[in-house]
């Protein structure tokens, strides 16, 4: 009996303590150590993401704002059309000499003597060479302007840009430094009189590439970006969309598709400058298209994008449930009519994600760019897409590589821009998920 | 969706043959990078003084993948002018005779000098090409042998020099400074310090031996820069006892962060580079495709205007940038050069 007990008792006890012994403390503790990884992995992430936004930010936002130098400009007419030959030749408007009209402005107004030639060079290189389209613009637009005197608003060259927002080193001796210090002295006194200030920098989103910082702007490339996008979009989606309507309910399972299937999800993981090679020789090369057109750089990404797209929009296919076709088929539906009139439908805000997420990744792109002849110095802004352009983020490129100190901030600047875009785009996607996704 | 899938064929289709017969109004331009600020400048300033012809396209990516695209063909989806910071060689005048590209111009826009810099926060610094030689040759002459280069310290090549690893950022084997730099200061440092004819008289092959005169160091103290000069100016910033390889003109625009290195005691500037004091410099160039002369529009006035003194002369755009400009004399001969039409 006494045996039976103690038998019992240690039946009793045995599951009791063999609960205690299977590591209840060990299992929280790895669950513990599991989840600590898991925000040391975030924090980490987060942290690099800061400094990112931080380098970029800190950098770049000053970007935003131009120095100006305003200077009541007197549009002599002795200058500009000494002959008096505009009536019967307007052209002569467009080579006269305007810098000179700033150069008597500047004299007049830091009270410098017009024969010291070194002196007055000097004060004219505070303003930036582009003040000549400024003006001949201003006198082109309007003839009547002549005769009288107007307070412009001149850009400042990109070294007294630098120097107004505190970004030359002012210790270094003065022969080394861009500035020196007569021209700090004048930027003292127009900043003191008023005419010298900072101003919003629209310049930067509507000038074109430039070789003064002053007078650089991501506009053409914006309309380059843009054209591609709107090539890659026409001709994407609807390729991608197609394939993948045909791959996923039409095909048969044979190693055919099989085949094709695997090679869709290979070309996802090409390196882009792949396609830049194949756009090369065949878009230009073969098809003879203009080089740093950006009807070829849209091509090139379109091939770039397809296999997202395909992918993203097979899955969005494969979600919608078996059900829902087999009510359409059971109801007399043709096949056309479920998958056109049920199926795409609901898979739609993923075929939407995956599409703007493709174009999100395009739009970032350069490598393939580079071989097309798109990483380029364009001037003009393309009126048509077969005309040269480039891309938002070749400019980026092109101005990092820069050797002027005002290039730095812009190229900072250009890439919030670029962020910004490509935030708004994936928001709309999440967006678009949001507000016509069905959970079933 | 057949016809879907049809109309989708036939876009692309269209898409891809409308190209076929646009002619072009707007000058191409491609080629190396050390030209490629100058080329903006002028290609700017042309576009700014002739409202009639679009500012030309200009294009970086390199000396000689822009000759291997200007050597493409003759025809308006080709470009009309390739920058180089070297001469063509005659191996690419070939590729382009046998593309069709038969007449091709040669026209030199000045010089740009090649300068040795470090951080601003160095003592001065002066170089001579020998030592240069002997601190990043890949092999070096001791005691009538060739051996893999043992110094480490710029002290042990020179006692004058300081007592710092040697770290000298060069531009990469794809630029066209790089050339220069074997040419102008490994060549000339081999020479100096006596190794040619010792190599001569260990390697047989006379090619052979001239390349080991250039050959660089390859233990990671001399490390190339494929970038551009913004990179080599971060690597300097994040190594103060690097030594880096500018052009004049990048340097010039950085001067509060550079201090720059005498080559045989003498400081680069605008001044000894173009009276041929300072040893390391180089001659720019242009190539023009004669067939697209009165072909592309503006073509002929953008050579002109490029070679004219207020782009290239002592007081222009392009000589405060940092271009050295030829002797007046040879100016003239350029653009006389030029309207005869010489070819090469």
């Amino acid at each position: 009996m006494t045996d039976m007990t103690s038998s019992v008792q240690s039946t009793f006890q045995r599951p009791a303590q063999a609960r205690r012994d299977i590591g209840i403390k060990k299992r929280y503790a790895a669950e513990r150590r599991f989840k600590a990884y898991g925000v040391t992995a975030i924090l980490i992430g987060l942290f690099f993401l800061f400094v990112l936004l931080w380098t970029v930010v800190s950098k770049g936002y000053t970007a935003f704002q131009q120095t100006a130098i305003t200077l009541p400009i007197e549009f002599s007419e002795q200058i500009i059309d000494p002959k008096n030959e505009r009536a019967a030749n307007p052209a002569k408007l467009m080579s006269a000499n305007y810098p000179l009209l700033v150069r008597d402005a500047l004299v007049k107004a830091l009270a410098i003597d017009p024969n010291n030639k070194a002196l007055v060079k000097k004060a004219t290189d505070m303003v930036s060479p582009s003040a000549r389209t400024q003006l001949r613009d201003l006198v082109v637009a309007n003839p009547a302007i002549i005769g009288t005197t107007a307070d412009v608003a001149l850009l400042a060259e990109g070294n007294i840009d630098s120097a107004n927002k505190g970004q030359i080193d002012l210790t270094v001796a003065e022969a080394n430094r861009k500035v020196n210090d007569q021209q700090l002295g004048w930027m003292k006194t127009l900043t003191e009189s008023g005419a010298m200030a900072k101003q919003f920098n629209t310049g930067l989103f509507t000038y074109g590439a430039s070789s003064r910082p002053e007078a650089a702007g991501i506009g053409v490339a914006a309309l380059g970006s843009f054209y591609m996008m709107l090539i890659v979009l026409v001709l994407a989606l609807p390729i991608g969309v197609c394939a993948s309507i045909y791959l996923e309910e039409f095909a048969p399972k044979n190693r055919l598709t099989d085949l094709i299937e695997v090679n869709i999800n290979n070309l996802a993981a090409v390196p882009s400058i792949v396609y830049g090679l194949l756009g090369l020789s065949i878009f230009i090369n073969f098809a003879g298209m203009p080089r740093s057109a950006a009807l070829v750089g849209g091509l090139v990404l379109t091939l770039m994008t397809l296999p997202t797209i395909i992918i993203a929009t097979r899955a969005a296919l494969k979600a919608v449930p078996p059900s829902i076709r087999a009510a359409a088929l059971g109801l007399g539906a043709s096949k056309m009519q479920t998958i056109f009139h049920h199926v795409l439908p609901l898979a739609m805000p993923g075929v939407l994600t995956g599409t703007i997420i493709g174009l999100a990744h395009a739009l970032g792109e350069t490598a393939p760019l580079l071989l097309i002849g798109m990483v380029a110095f364009v001037v003009d802004y393309p009126g048509t897409p077969m005309d040269p352009s480039t891309a938002l983020p070749v400019q980026i490129y092109m101005w990092a590589n820069e050797a002027e100190r005002a290039f730095v901030e812009r190229t900072s600047g250009a890439i919030m821009v670029l962020l910004i875009f490509l935030v708004v785009m994936n928001l709309g996607a999440i967006l678009l998920r949001r507000r016509f996704e069905r959970r079933w | 969706m057949k016809s879907l899938k049809l109309t989708v064929a036939a876009l692309v289709a269209s898409a891809a043959f409308a190209g076929v017969a646009i002619a072009r109004d707007q000058i191409q331009v491609a080629g190396s990078s050390t030209v490629l600020p100058y080329a903006k400048i002028v290609a700017e300033t042309f576009g700014e003084t002739f409202p009639d012809f679009k500012t030309p396209v200009v294009e970086s990516g390199g000396t000689g993948a822009g000759l291997k695209e200007f050597c493409k063909g003759v025809g308006p989806d080709t470009i009309d002018i390739a920058n180089a910071s070297r001469k063509i060689k005659d191996s690419e005048l070939e590729t382009c005779k046998a593309a069709g590209v038969t007449e091709v111009q040669e026209v030199k826009i000045g010089y740009d000098g090649i300068v040795f810099a470090t951080d601003s926060g160095n003592a001065e610094l002066a170089l001579v090409p020998k030592d240069l030689y002997l601190a990043l040759a890949a092999e070096v002459v001791v005691d009538g042998k060739l051996v893999a280069n043992p110094y480490k310290k710029w002290s042990e090549v020179n006692k004058d020099l300081p007592d710092v690893e040697i770290a000298a950022y060069i531009p990469g084997e794809k630029h066209g400074t790089r050339e220069v730099f074997e040419e102008k200061v490994l060549a000339a440092g081999c020479k100096a310090s006596g190794a040619t004819d010792a190599i001569k008289g260990l390697v047989a092959d006379e090619k052979e031996a001239a390349k080991k005169c250039v050959a660089v160091r390859k233990d990671g103290l001399a490390i190339d820069i494929d970038g551009d000069y913004t990179e080599t100016l971060a690597r300097i910033a994040s190594n103060k006892n690097g030594i880096g390889v500018f052009g004049l003109s990048f340097f010039e625009n950085n001067a509060d962060k550079l201090k720059v290195a005498t080559v045989n005691g003498i400081v680069p500037s605008t001044e000894t580079i173009a009276s041929g004091e300072y040893p390391v410099s180089r001659p720019l160039f242009f190539y023009v495709k004669k067939a697209h002369l009165g072909v592309i529009p503006g073509l002929k006035e953008y050579v002109e205007f490029f070679l004219d003194d207020q782009m290239i002369g002592p007081d222009s755009p392009l000589a405060s940038y940092g271009l050295v400009p030829a002797p007046d004399a040879e100016r003239e001969a350029d653009r006389k050069a030029f309207a005869d039409g010489g070819m090469l």
